[in-house]
């Protein structure tokens, strides 16, 4: 590590507290429209249900999990989630052409690690949050973002218990960041 | 009136064109709020970028605010909307997976896609990660099956659960955030100065 410090200037990005403002304000369209809020690793799910459904349909009839997301009348992918998400992709494009982020493909990763070792970690992770927003009835968005602003009390236990271990497991990980 | 479409004041057939739309407002703020980073994500819990408890936390009191109005001056039924089921065991061992998918993988699965959106190869392969993981898991569903509905409490919310009214609830977070806006904007100025590098 260079003993000098090194900032790149910061990109310009909105002010925070906007950005929660215009995303609250969105949640509260969103129930208003449909009656539930957001949601993103839901339309995953769907991905793989629709490609076990592809690949091995008698597999995934045959796999208690699965099985209840398969439908006769319309594909896996047919579901709002999906639809959401592709929303999500196509606003993220937009912002970062506005913003001037749409840049050809790089990895971020902390000052000690290499971008190899943190593509590995970004699979770890990713993994490990595919499971846990299982059990968790929904990720960041869904469960604990969504269901805290509708007082739902699962979606404060996910809140809690998401960001509760992402600050008690931080310093053993802190070589991956900082 | 609302919730629009369960009441049928818009028809179900724009169902899926309002996803995409939300979806795309949705997309936009994450990006445009620097959520497409994993390195800025990932600083929440390391103090030198609290910019997810910023946009999180004024989100929550927004639309927790926002729902309590609509309710009151007539515009939606909260008896009608979607509650999330609590499944409390799962649900504290999901949350505590996902915290160390979030500090390992440095994204959510929202956040990924953003970051996928701008040509982030980590976001790619944490969203990779996930369609992994989401397979592991209906493969091994058998083995905890059990556990997996275990602890369910129904559609139940903190008001019914305590019987403390939701404007309470709504008092109590918003204190909570405003208390921690301030407190980490002095963790924040700290942290920054003693960094040696920070490339966004």
């Amino acid at each position: 590590m260079s003993s000098e410090k090194t900032t790149i200037q910061q990109p310009k990005y909105i002010n925070p507290y906007l950005g929660g403002v215009l995303l609250g304000l969105l949640i509260l369209v969103t129930v208003f429209i449909t009656g539930r809020g957001l949601g993103a690793s839901g339309a995953v799910k769907s991905a793989v249900v629709t490609t076990a459904n592809t690949v091995a349909p008698n597999a995934t009839e045959a796999n208690a999990y699965m099985k209840q997301f398969v439908s006769d009348d319309h594909s896996p992918m047919y579901t709002w989630l999906v639809f959401e998400s592709l929303g999500i992709l196509l606003g993220g494009i937009f912002s970062g052409i506005v913003f001037g982020r749409m840049k050809k493909i790089r990895t971020d990763h902390g000052p000690r690690i290499t971008s190899r070792k943190r593509l590995l970690l970004a699979v770890i992770g990713g993994a490990l949050f595919g499971i846990g927003s299982q059990f968790g009835r929904g990720c960041t968005s869904g469960a604990a973002l969504s269901g805290s602003a509708t007082f739902a009390l699962g979606g404060v236990i996910v809140m809690f218990a998401i960001f509760g271990t992402g600050y008690a497991v931080a310093y053993f990980f802190r070589k991956l960041w900082i | 009136m609302g919730p629009l479409i369960p009441n049928g004041i818009i028809g179900e057939g724009w169902d899926f064109v309002i996803a995409i739309l939300l979806g795309i407002a949705f997309g936009f703020i994450l990006e445009a709020s620097g959520f497409s980073s994993s390195r800025n994500l990932a600083g929440v819990f390391y103090g030198y970028n609290f910019v997810v408890l910023r946009v999180f936390f004024t989100a929550l009191i927004v639309a927790m605010v926002g729902l309590m109005y609509f309710d009151y001056v007539g515009w939606l039924d909260l008896s009608q909307i979607f509650i999330l089921p609590t499944y409390l065991t799962p649900m504290i061992v999901g949350g505590v997976i996902m915290g160390f998918g979030f500090v390992i993988g440095g994204y959510c699965p929202g956040t990924s896609f953003t970051g996928i959106a701008i040509g982030k190869l980590d976001a790619i392969f944490f969203t990779v990660g996930l369609f992994v993981g989401i397979f592991l898991f209906s493969l091994t569903y058998p083995l905890f099956e059990g556990f997996f509905d275990s602890g369910y409490l129904g559609n139940v919310t903190l008001t019914e659960l305590t019987g403390i009214p939701a404007p309470w609830f709504a008092f109590a977070f918003t204190f909570v955030a405003l208390a921690a806006f301030w407190g980490t904007m002095l963790i924040e100025k700290r942290v920054r100065k003693n960094m040696k590098q920070y490339k966004f």
